[in-house]
């Protein structure tokens, strides 16, 4: 049947209801759906359905059940299965362009893994950089996204997940540790090594249904030194990351990309590669994280510069972002901040782990020179 | 089975339902087409049942004992006529593995035909709920002609508050679990027109939880009247805190006892209260106030969901059938500590709960005590055994005050089927 009709018995039985009655409230929203979805949107779409059965109502039950966040303005609304971002287009669109800088819908998106492009970032001051670390997230083609997927999906996902990653060798040879079933040790060591995830606890992840079923089909990935790690099936199908302390991004983005290309080629192999097309790079659950998908960060000491009041600016102009130490919705401690790219969709990994050390570099030299008394005026940087 | 339910709807038809306009006429087109309650096909099955099946190993609720691989095979690809699943029925207990205190139901029904398309997964979860209550073969009394109780009086200097619960479902309208915003907008229309309609004592106010005033809003959390979107994760993983606080709110009369909750946990909560022991008049305003209700809303052409086997319906099976709790709020400083306390309440079927409510511990020596049985016995039944065990226990404080010791009351087998 044609893309957009999906058979959901649900939903037709909804559209017996006028669209007033169905339209959500969102006099008191702040997030970006609740910004585009006008009435004359929801009447054109609510009746669409994928081919999976995901619908307007699915993609955005979260931005409805949530409308803001203190910090940070949310997307409000999240994908069930890749034909999503082609049903719901008209929704999807508009908030890709309002997320990622004015990205258009005839945009191409560049992917370039090849780690070798990347200029330095081998030399960040370890006594400021703490860690440095880059994780994306990969959906695997043929499966739906976890707002919407069934258990069997789910465990599909993870069974060819431990497969491919079991013929891992050499430096990414590891060991997976699936939540439901996990000994006390393991699940110790885990949370020592900061590695485990938990149940998502965000109303704004909960509200999309992908805690559904916890801890079914879940578990960590981790090579055995510790530095490459998968989770499987939490926000994401996979979420891959890299990671060491100190500064030596550049070795972390190696590895990133290495082990990227292996998981990715044996994916492949059984016919069942990552959702990617040239408009949107890397499909996701969250809009958010298209094209890359990636963040590359470290933890940093800045505690003058990020007292400094054109620390803001600085950041906006380097195309960064600050968290805290936990990550997103979390403050920062100590003077120590999680600085990290801001961009994912219309620029590449190469790209923008770039910006990260450049920018990085040239934070921990404002740092310093405060601490010495003198101005960082000079080294204001334009806007990248 | 027996299908009063067609029957019903039969007759509705007869009674004008296409009198109904507006956003009332979508149940009238609706009703017009559910000639039957039986299955139909919602889900893209590209995966067998065995590759679906929940794993239940770790879990202890109801429906975890019932839910064998071959049931689920059976129901899941059945769905209701508005396309509820067994999936969506089940999410809420393969979601919570147990609770701590109190074993759970583990599933919850989506709409009135729910109980019908899922009865072999909910059958024998509502037996073991309800001490052997088999739908398929008994009937359900309901009773609510409060002139049939006796010494419902209770000694003000034990009893602190008297207090009677119910739910009720409107009839054509899916329920918490799955009703979409168009539903749950026109249970809030349908039961605040009929609110609107009491007099005397029962004459009251609606407060949407979207538009009240901080004042309202401060007035009614010192009433303890206001309810808060839930936090429990069995009610969230169920879908019925969707769209909060859409379409919610609450009424009560002038006098504050006589109390509705709209849209939370069911279309309706309605609770009779008030401090002190006159447990009697708080039952007497409890069924007139419920009687009054049913007549304007028929007067509408709408009734509430019930039939002969389950009673009234809800969306927890644990409430089916009178859906009534009735307790009060009784001081017990001295049986509350004696060893044999937790068999005298077995007996007198009667449960205990802190102050606060169901997952909460008692404060001081006040306890909730409440009837611990909801189908198989009429509403008149539930509450004299209420008061009957209520008026027990305070004998038996009475007997513990003055040194004399006290006797565990022989098992109350009414209950039991």
């Amino acid at each position: 049947h044609p893309l957009g009709l999906g058979l959901n018995v649900h939903n037709d039985y909804k559209m017996k209801f006028s669209v007033d009655e169905e339209y959500p409230d969102l006099s008191l929203h702040n997030n970006h759906m609740a910004k585009v979805l006008t009435k004359e949107m929801y009447s054109k779409l609510r009746s669409k359905s994928t081919p999976s059965g995901f619908t307007l109502d699915d993609c955005i039950q979260t931005g409805v059940d949530n409308p803001g966040h203190p910090f940070i303005m949310t997307v409000g609304c999240v994908a069930g299965d890749e034909e999503s971002y082609e049903v719901f287009k008209d929704l999807f669109d508009p908030i890709i362009s309002d997320r990622h800088g004015g990205y258009k819908p005839t945009d191409k998106h560049k992917t370039d893994l090849n780690f070798e492009n990347l200029k330095g970032g081998d030399d960040l001051d370890p006594a400021y950089v703490l860690s440095s670390r880059v994780r994306t997230g990969r959906s695997i083609k043929g499966y739906t996204l976890p707002p919407h997927n069934s258990r069997a999906e789910r465990r599909m996902v993870e069974k060819l997940s431990i497969e491919a990653l079991a013929t891992l060798d050499g430096e990414f040879k590891g060991k997976y540790y699936p939540l439901n079933g996990m000994t006390d040790a393991e699940q110790d060591q885990l949370i020592n090594d900061h590695f485990l995830f938990d149940k998502p606890v965000s109303p704004l992840l909960l509200a999309a249904g992908m805690a559904r079923d916890w801890p079914d089909a879940r578990g960590i990935w981790h090579n055995e030194s510790k530095s490459f790690l998968v989770w499987v099936n939490e926000e994401d199908h996979l979420r891959v990351i890299s990671m060491e302390k100190g500064g030596n991004m550049k070795e972390v983005f190696r590895r990133f990309c290495v082990g990227l290309n292996k998981i990715e080629e044996i994916f492949k192999k059984h016919n069942h590669g990552f959702m990617w097309n040239e408009h949107l790079g890397f499909v996701l659950t969250c809009p958010s994280n298209l094209g890359t998908g990636l963040r590359g960060g470290v933890h940093v000491k800045l505690p003058k510069l990020s007292t400094h009041p054109k620390f803001e600016e600085i950041l906006t102009r380097l195309r960064l972002q600050k968290r805290g130490t936990g990550g997103v919705d979390t403050a920062s401690v100590g003077g120590i901040f999680d600085i990290s790219n801001a961009d994912r969709l219309g620029s590449s990994e190469v790209q923008q782990v770039q910006l990260v050390v450049d920018g990085v570099k040239l934070m921990v030299e404002m740092e310093k020179k405060l601490e010495k008394g003198e101005s960082i005026d000079g080294m204001i940087p334009a806007q990248k | 089975m027996a299908n009063s339910f067609t029957r019903i709807l039969s007759s509705k038809r007869n009674v004008g339902i296409l009198s109904l306009v507006g956003a009332g006429s979508l149940t009238a087109g609706f009703l017009l087409k559910r000639e039957h309650v039986t299955a139909g096909a919602n889900v893209r099955r590209v995966y067998p049942a065995s590759a679906e099946y929940p794993d239940l190993r770790k879990h202890n609720n109801c429906m975890a004992s019932h839910l064998t691989p071959a049931i689920y095979a059976k129901l899941v690809d059945k769905a209701t006529p508005n396309g509820y699943t067994l999936d969506e029925a089940i999410q809420t207990g393969v979601d919570n593995p147990g609770h701590p205190f109190i074993k759970t139901v583990g599933m919850v029904a989506g709409d009135e035909e729910s109980y019908e398309v899922f009865a072999d997964l909910l059958n024998p979860v509502i037996k073991e709920r309800h001490n052997g209550y088999d739908p398929e073969t008994m009937t359900h009394p309901t009773d609510l002609d409060s002139s049939k109780l006796t010494s419902g009086q209770f000694d003000e200097r034990y009893v602190l508050s008297s207090r009677v619960r119910t739910g009720r479902s409107i009839r054509g309208l899916s329920l918490p679990p799955a009703c979409t915003r168009a539903e749950r907008r026109e249970v809030e229309r349908v039961v605040v027109d009929a609110l609107a309609g009491l007099k005397g004592d029962l004459a009251g106010k609606y407060y949407s939880l979207t538009n009240m005033t901080e004042q309202e809003q401060q007035q009614l959390i010192d009433d303890h009247f206001l309810f808060d979107k839930p936090v429990s994760p069995l009610l969230t993983c169920s879908g019925m805190a969707r769209d909060w606080p859409d379409a919610r709110g609450i009424w009560h009369n002038n006098t504050k006892t006589f109390l509705i909750w709209i849209n939370e946990e069911d279309h309706t909560r309605v609770i009779s209260m008030e401090k002190g022991g006159n447990m009697k008049r708080v039952f007497d305003r409890f069924c007139a106030g419920l009687k009054e209700v049913e007549r304007l809303i028929q007067e509408k052409g709408w009734e509430f969901m019930w039939n002969e086997r389950l009673g009234y319906i809800l969306t927890c099976p644990s409430n089916l059938g009178t859906g009534l709790r009735a307790g009060v709020h009784v001081k017990l400083p001295r049986l509350s500590k004696d060893p044999r306390f937790a068999k005298i309440l077995d007996n007198l079927r009667l449960q205990k709960r802190g102050t606060g409510g169901v997952d909460t511990a008692a404060v001081g020596s006040t306890f909730d005590i409440s009837n611990l049985d909801r189908l198989g016995q009429s509403e008149v039944q539930l509450v004299q055994t209420v008061v009957d065990g209520v008026n027990y226990l305070i004998e038996c404080e009475k007997k513990l005050e003055k040194g004399q010791d006290i006797k565990v009351p022989p098992p109350n087998r009414k209950f039991r089927w």
